[in-house]
């Protein structure tokens, strides 16, 4: 008898395998957008307001236009008369190409030159002569419905002050039923900072329109290329089989690389005009200041408590800064994301999120950062919650969450604002996390050190988070719902390509869709080639952000390998000359049930399905599958963070960082560490130092990385994780769950938690992130709140 | 070779100065006539199409853009194209052999160093300044000298794994022989 595969060693399920894309990656043969000259290729630069809300007076182009080397200047008023001074956003708004008006953000795009070279470019921008009658500016919510406020979008016809939208979910009635039962309320206020994803490559696109073909093909950096195609055909009214997009390697992407940004529309309008390549390459402040932001919220809440630690209630009121227009990408229904996963894990009977929307002059977006759509702000105020209601009750802040988390026989457990989490083993987790940080001993130590005036913290934090956007009842953008797909073909002598309607930027989807391949067919992943970014070639999905590409596409990799194993026992039981009902299947290999011995290889059936096919069998071993899933997978995590505060200064150290990740079955283990270990430090840096604000002038600080801090290698710090606990998604085909972003999403309130819990004997309730060192000072010597975005020094 | 220009009249031409230089990339002499202002970034990536070396933030903060001039890191959009005549430059094309991968490229491979792999060739860059200095370093001295390099994907660990693993891989070499 044949000996069965291992599947370890095929690269299937469970194997660490060294990741494919790395060969080209660590060669500098990557061919990000940048990468790419094409024949005749023209250049583009755009020119930026300099002021946050302001009248366009005038907009003169002429010297421009003079310098030797220039092909084209775009304005406003240019790309209205095709109907392009505005285009749609993801969420039911409308966005500026190149301001007519006003100027709404700093930073907004108002002119674009095209020429031989981008320094060429670059020059032309800077001799545009823009007249601006400056306007009040408005950089936070409390302004943009204060009285007499200048309504900022006043381009839209029955548009009264600055609120975008007043939203609500859950049960306000009997939330109040509840609060009155109450022995006691906690109460938090605190606000989640501006932030942007910033990957290290910055936007662009190369757009080349064929005047012969009619082919429009943009190389853009997008996380969601068939996304792009539809918004292409319906804003540039080019027919979508006239239209390629591809999205060739992105340099991170982290949601930033979601939305549609007015710099891919003006390379496309002059690509189409010029009648040549015309490639358009952002640059850092460009990125930072105009593309898509995430966060800004202001979040309100309360506990409804049983004085024996049973949470009752919550409320929550959510009060976002969207920005110039409201162009969050995110499943169209939900204003507010999913930031009704708030407190998912806790056995919670009643709730009730109010949600309200408002304009300002800052850049738009509202983009999920490393996040499923506002989770993070929903999972960093749920664990400071607890913190502050375990606080207020008096209760050990591990036992207080362990009283109120869902039980393992709870599931599939209905939460309190309708959404069903499907499994999870929340207390064991917990447990694992405890133990790993030293916690019972860590409150002696505590004592001691501050006995000897060091302050030591410990801070605890668990999230689930709603992964896998679909299912499509529930989920669509724009009404495009939201599934994914895999086409899988499998050549005759048995090595394979498979394609998915995802964009991987980093995660590695070129490896491990080939392992999911070859858990489900036994081919070696070695012998599986992965294609996704090209809208010609790839099925149609919805791109790959909010942590969705394994629960969706990964699964609709399973299925699609199962449709071929299906017919592959067909071409198996002619091979054999037995009934289909006769064949049995191991990895890699069909066989006779009665004779184990007499058995033919994937691979054997492969060869017969171009070379020796049954009568009336369709000839080829190719197939495709669309997954539309039956629900969100909710993996859940435990992060235990140990810190000491410097007493005299603010400055914290993190002691020791513990991840406790359940994301349920591990396609590869060693790159859902680096998953995880990409998102604590993300989680890091929002803690610790990574923000974007606004002056009074909305002029932004953070358009560079001199002002807007990102961790490096010195800072961040170490993490300790443990994979133990695995509770399989019982609904995805393989039992995979999301993991790309928990950490980021659960990582932040840990930190907090911890700085907090370090100076919890200076009746100190919270300080906002991020925890920089003069803020923490200031909260231990003034011994009071720190709130809000660190104020902006000015000149005087 | 032919180079065609745009023809923007003799006068327009004359006005854009250009300077010959001379310098070595990855062992290969070569000359070029260059504007005063180029990058050295642009230099590699446009002029000898060399597009290993990314670009990301041309303010010296991220570090993508790494190269070794004369064997010191240098960060090459702060650089003026000009300033490496009859100067030696090594990118990350020039780290492999035809045959045979450098250990630093084995060890972020073997280690997980890299995700989107666009801060990479920069990171292996500023590794190679490290290792060529200090061949046994400890993961304090490889965090201080990447810290001039940004990865938004990886959380520096495993970056610092795939270095350390590279050190080892190299003095094994050197004392094998």
């Amino acid at each position: 008898m044949s000996q069965a595969l291992d599947e370890l060693k095929i690269g299937g399920l469970g194997a660490s395998r060294k990741r494919v894309e790395d060969n080209r990656f660590i060669r500098g043969k990557g061919n990000y957008t940048d990468d790419i000259t094409l024949p005749g290729m023209l250049h583009m630069e755009i020119l930026r307001s300099p002021l946050a809300h302001a009248r366009i007076k005038s907009i003169d182009t002429s010297k421009a236009w003079q310098i030797p080397g220039v092909h084209l200047v775009l304005t406003g008023e240019m790309m209205a008369t095709r109907n392009l001074a505005w285009m749609p956003t993801l969420s039911y708004d409308t966005q500026a190409v190149l301001a007519t008006d006003k100027v709404r953000f700093q930073g907004q795009e108002v002119a674009c030159v095209v020429a031989d070279d981008p320094y060429i470019a670059k020059d032309a921008c800077e001799l545009i002569d823009v007249e601006y009658e400056p306007l009040p500016v408005i950089v936070n919510p409390v302004q943009a419905v204060a009285d007499g406020a200048p309504v900022i979008r006043d381009d839209k016809e029955n548009q009264v002050g600055n609120v975008i939208y007043d939203w609500e979910v859950g049960d306000s009635e009997g939330t109040d039923r509840a609060f009155e039962q109450a022995d006691v309320i906690s109460k938090l206020h605190l606000h989640y900072p501006r932030s942007h994803p910033s990957p290290i490559e910055c936007c662009g696109s190369i757009a080349d329109y064929n005047r012969a073909t009619s082919k429009l093909t943009v190389y853009m950096t997008t996380q969601a290329p068939h996304i792009i195609r539809a918004a292409v055909a319906l804003v540039a009214e080019l027919p979508e089989h006239m239209i390629r997009i591809i999205s060739p390697d992105i340099g991170g992407g982290f949601g930033n690389k979601v939305p549609v940004y007015p710099g891919y529309v003006c390379s496309i309008l002059a690509s189409i005009l010029l009648e040549r390549p015309v490639k358009w390459i952002e640059d850092k402040s460009g990125n930072l200041i105009s593309t898509g932001f995430a966060r800004d919220v202001y979040l309100d809440g309360e506990m409804a408590l049983r004085s024996d630690g049973k949470i009752l209630a919550v409320r929550i009121h959510t009060d976002a800064d969207h920005g110039a227009f409201f162009s969050d990408a995110q499943p169209s229904k939900f204003k507010i994301g999913l930031m009704h996963s708030a407190f998912a894990a806790y056995d919670i009977p009643v709730a009730h999120l109010t949600a309200r929307g408002t304009y300002t002059n800052k850049a738009p977006g509202g983009v999920a950062y490393r996040c499923s759509f506002r989770v993070t702000e929903a999972m960093f105020f749920q664990e400071r919650m607890m913190q502050a209601a375990a606080i207020d009750l008096g209760i050990d802040q591990a036992a207080f969450r362990r009283m109120n988390f869902v039980q393992d026989d709870q599931f599939p457990h209905r939460t309190p604002f309708g959404f069903l989490t499907d499994s999870g083993q929340y207390g064991k987790c917990l447990d694992v996390g405890l133990k790993a940080a030293g916690y019972d001993d860590f409150r002696k130590r505590q004592q001691e050190a501050r006995a000897n005036g060091r302050l030591l913290g410990i801070g605890i934090s668990t999230m689930t988070e709603p992964l896998g956007a679909g299912n499509s009842r529930e989920y669509d953008i724009l009404g495009i719902k939201m599934f994914d797909s895999a086409e899988l073909k499998v050549h005759m002598t048995g090595k394979a390509i498979v394609r998915t309607g995802a964009r991987g930027q980093g995660q590695g989807h070129e490896t491990t869709w080939a392992q999911i391949v070859s858990h489900e067919l036994g081919i070696p992943a070695d012998d599986i080639v992965v294609e996704e970014g090209d809208t010609d070639t790839a099925p149609f999905g919805m791109g790959t952000y909010a942590s969705r590409s394994t629960p969706v596409a990964g699964a609709a990799v399973a299925m699609v390998s199962r449709k071929i194993r299906a017919k592959a026992r067909r071409l198996a039981a002619h091979l054999l000359e037995v009934s289909e009902e006769d064949v049995e299947w191991e990895l890699g290999r069909f066989y006779v049930r009665s004779a184990p011995d007499r058995g033919v290889t994937i691979q054997e059936c492969a060869m017969a399905a171009y070379s020796n096919m049954p009568d009336g069998m369709e000839p080829g071993l190719e197939n495709t599958a669309y997954y539309d899933p039956p629900n969100l997978t909710w993996p859940f995590a435990v992060y235990i963070v140990t810190v000491e505060v410097d007493p005299e200064t603010g400055v914290w150290d993190v002691l020791n960082m513990v991840a406790v990740d359940d994301c349920g079955i591990r396609i590869n283990p060693m790159i859902v560490e680096g998953q995880i270990m990409g998102g604590l430090t993300e989680a890091y840096a929002m803690a610790n130092m990574q923000f974007i604000t606004f002056d009074a002038e909305g002029n932004c600080v953070g358009s560079n990385y001199m002002d807007y801090l990102l961790p490096t290698s010195w800072e961040t710090p170490g993490f300790e994780l443990h994979s133990e606990v695995v509770t399989p998604c019982p609904h995805h085909p393989i039992g995979a769950k999301g993991i790309g972003e928990c950490a980021a999403v659960g990582g932040p309130a840990a930190f907090v938690n911890a700085v907090l819990d370090a100076i919890s004997d200076r009746g100190v309730r919270n300080i906002d992130m991020p925890l920089l060192p003069d803020r923490v000072w200031e909260a231990i010597t003034q011994h009071h709140d720190v709130y809000g975005a660190p104020p902006v020094r000015t000149d005087d | 070779m032919t180079i065609v220009y745009e023809d923007h009249g003799d006068e327009a031409a004359s006005e854009v100065p250009v300077r010959r230089i001379r310098f070595t990339v990855n062992g290969d002499k070569k000359i070029a006539e260059v504007e005063p202002r180029l990058l050295l970034s642009h230099l590699i990536r446009r002029g000898l199409g060399l597009t290993g070396t990314h670009m990301g933030c041309d303010t010296t903060n991220c570090g993508a853009c790494t190269v070794l001039v004369d064997g010191r890191a240098v960060k090459s959009c702060t650089m003026l194209a000009v300033q490496v005549d009859g100067r030696d430059i090594s990118t990350v094309e020039g780290l492999a052999t035809a045959s045979e991968l450098h250990p630093l490229q084995e060890g972020f491979k073997e280690e997980h160093g890299l995700q989107c792999g666009f801060c990479t060739p920069g990171m292996m860059m500023a590794a190679k300044a490290l290792l060529d200095e200090n061949p046994d370093p400890t993961e304090e001295d490889v965090r201080w000298a990447l810290s001039g390099n940004l990865c938004r994907c990886t959380g520096y660990q495993n970056i610092a794994k795939s270095v350390l693993w590279a050190a080892a891989k190299l003095r094994s070499q050197s004392g094998g022989r």
